[in-house]
């Protein structure tokens, strides 16, 4: 890691959010890293936080949100994400950080045609820039995110196109103000198969390309291996383990983590393994360890107090009293 | 119904519908959304049918419970012709077979407990029975699936995507049906969430002797509870067979393709 440029950093970050019963920390104190060109794979179900800490990296955190730590990205110099007015939000958000989601559908303008949406990112960034370059830079993305007849698909609306072009209109979309930072929200959940190999083969070779740094979110195990350097795992708003994602997945060091292995259905029948219970309520954590209930592995000290991201191997830490 | 008899037979199942927008004004060209589909279900067993979006597995899905009409085929369920029913017969039969959608959060109805929700169909199918004997029902069979009684009381919207899924199941089994068509059941739900409602499946499967039709587009989700495997695309049946024949040694190319696209859970 001391190699790879440091693109995005993030140290201690809290979210809390009022609720009528107290505060509570969907995003509980979490440190990550991404380099230059790297992918992270947030892994993560409902509840954990996952969403809540790319809205803060995007500044779109609910009214009333308190956010504490740090977080900066490196661009020209450093930047600080936190503590932004909203107007040097607006220069980050869709500019050096892009987010692309779930819904195609739903993240683009049902009336307006692809094209248009595109040209509307980069000239609500760079206001000044003229016409045919507008045009050269929208094609450019298209091309980009290996669009097929880019000039006759601009002139298309999203309706018009599969799931997964409107999602490759989406990645033309986030690129085209040439961010340094990719944050993907479970991106092809909503496709086929084989759409989605594509699109996660089109992800890595923009990383590749682009020398983007992607922040890939996602509860499936499976699609994250195929485009993650490192992986972070999440559980009730606390990273529970990290590391390179062959070793996270080889061998991996939370029970959390184990068990959610376990529960991804593989192609072999008879595989696949429940994790027993829930996920804890934000509002009634456990006083330890939040997996502790559900674990098989619990011991006496896991419940008295929240264990420490301790070391299990060079880069590879786990959560967990039995590291 | 002993085992190893074909509870479901569907022959030569088709269903048009006209393409939409100006060449409807050209002579009506229509598309086959389903497209003379052969199926055999046998008693106790759960026939999957796998494809990508578009190919017709939902129509088939709905034709079957005769939710949607065929224009072409036969369905015979356990040993009468469906499509041939009487509106009283047609009802009878209704309450042997029975299905759980893949939305939680749109196939409740939002404004009834969940007692109520489950006990409606014993409301509208035994209405001889009385309030009291319905609710005690619907506890238990809340309890069964993997809820608290106290749920009975709580409405949809206080529940988990993985509760409201059970709370579906609940509900398609106050009939104590023989058939469950199940359309992309795990699909919205998170891993372990959706690991948890395949393993209750097959456990109720064992416990009250149920036949299940699984619709998915995910082949490690079918893997998992299909004795046999049916591939669809663009309406038609590509292949059919044991599941471990179709994971196992596919003869289609396109099934190949799907195999080939399920990730694997090894760093790349």
């Amino acid at each position: 890691m001391e190699s790879m440029r440091k693109l995005l950093d993030i140290q201690a970050l809290t979210v809390e959010l009022p609720t009528a019963r107290g505060w509570v920390r969907p995003v509980n104190e979490v440190s990550l890293r991404i380099g230059v060109g790297q992918c992270l794979g947030l892994v993560g179900e409902s509840g954990s936080g996952k969403t809540m800490l790319s809205l803060a990296l995007l500044g779109l955190l609910p009214a009333g949100a308190r956010v504490k730590g740090q977080a900066s990205l490196a661009t020209v110099s450093e930047r600080e994400l936190t503590g932004l007015s909203e107007a040097e939000w607006r220069s980050v958000r869709g500019r050096e950080i892009a987010m692309i989601f779930q819904e195609p559908m739903t993240s683009l303008n049902p009336v307006m045609r692809v094209g248009n949406q595109i040209e509307e990112a980069i000239r609500a960034h760079e206001p000044d820039l003229k016409n045919d370059a507008v045009e050269e830079r929208k094609l450019a993305a298209l091309r980009q995110a290996a669009m097929s007849e880019p000039e006759r698909r601009a002139e298309q609306y999203p309706h018009q196109l599969s799931g997964g072009l409107r999602q490759r209109a989406m990645i033309a979309m986030a690129l085209a103000t040439k961010p340094k930072l990719l944050i993907a929200d479970e991106p092809t959940t909503a496709l086929d198969v084989t759409v989605q190999k594509e699109i996660l083969q089109l992800l890595q070779k923009l990383q590749r390309e682009l020398g983007l740094g992607l922040l890939f979110i996602t509860h499936d195990l499976g699609v994250v291996a195929q485009v993650a350097d490192r992986l972070a795992v999440l559980y009730a708003g606390r990273v529970v383990e990290e590391g390179p994602a062959s070793e996270v997945l080889g061998a991996p060091r939370h029970p959390y983590t184990q068990g959610l292995l376990a529960a991804t259905p593989r192609l072999e029948p008879g595989s696949l393994t429940p994790i027993p219970g829930s996920v804890p309520q934000l509002m009634a954590l456990p006083p330890g360890c939040a997996f502790e209930p559900r674990c098989s592995l619990r011991r006496s000290d896991c419940s008295t107090a929240v264990p420490d991201l301790r070391v299990a191997s060079t880069e590879h830490t786990a959560r967990c009293v039995l590291v | 119904m002993p085992e190893h008899e074909i509870l479901l037979k569907a022959r030569g199942l088709k269903k048009n519908y006209a393409r939409g927008g100006r060449e409807r004004a050209v002579g009506g060209a229509r598309f086959a959304a389903v497209d003379l589909v052969d199926l055999d279900v046998p008693a106790g067993e759960t026939l999957a049918i796998v494809g990508e979006s578009g190919c017709g597995k939902t129509t088939l899905a709905r034709m079957l419970l005769r939710l949607i009409e065929p224009d072409a085929g036969e369905i015979i369920f356990a040993g009468r012709d469906l499509l041939n029913l009487s509106a009283s017969e047609l009802r009878t039969a209704r309450r042997e077979m029975q299905m759980i959608f893949q939305d939680p959060f749109a196939s409740l109805n939002p404004r009834m407990r969940v007692g109520e929700i489950v006990a409606e169909p014993l409301a509208i199918h035994e209405p001889e029975r009385t309030r009291d004997e319905r609710d005690e029902k619907a506890a238990s069979m809340l309890t069964r699936v993997g809820l608290e009684a106290g749920a009975a009381y709580r409405y949809p919207h206080e529940f988990s995507g993985g509760q409201r899924q059970r709370i579906g199941i609940a509900r398609a089994l106050m009939l104590r049906p023989k058939l469950i068509v199940a359309d992309e059941p795990v699909s919205a739900l998170d891993v372990s969430v959706g690991a948890q409602v395949l393993w209750l499946l097959r456990d109720l499967q064992r416990a009250f002797g149920l036949t299940y039709v699984f619709i998915s587009h995910s082949l490690p989700v079918v893997a998992q509870i299909a004795t046999r495997i049916a591939v669809m695309r663009a309406g038609k049946l590509i292949e059919s067979g044991q599941a471990e024949q179709i994971l196992r040694r596919p003869a289609q190319q396109y099934t190949k393709d799907l195999l080939a696209a399920v990730p694997e859970l090894t760093a790349h």
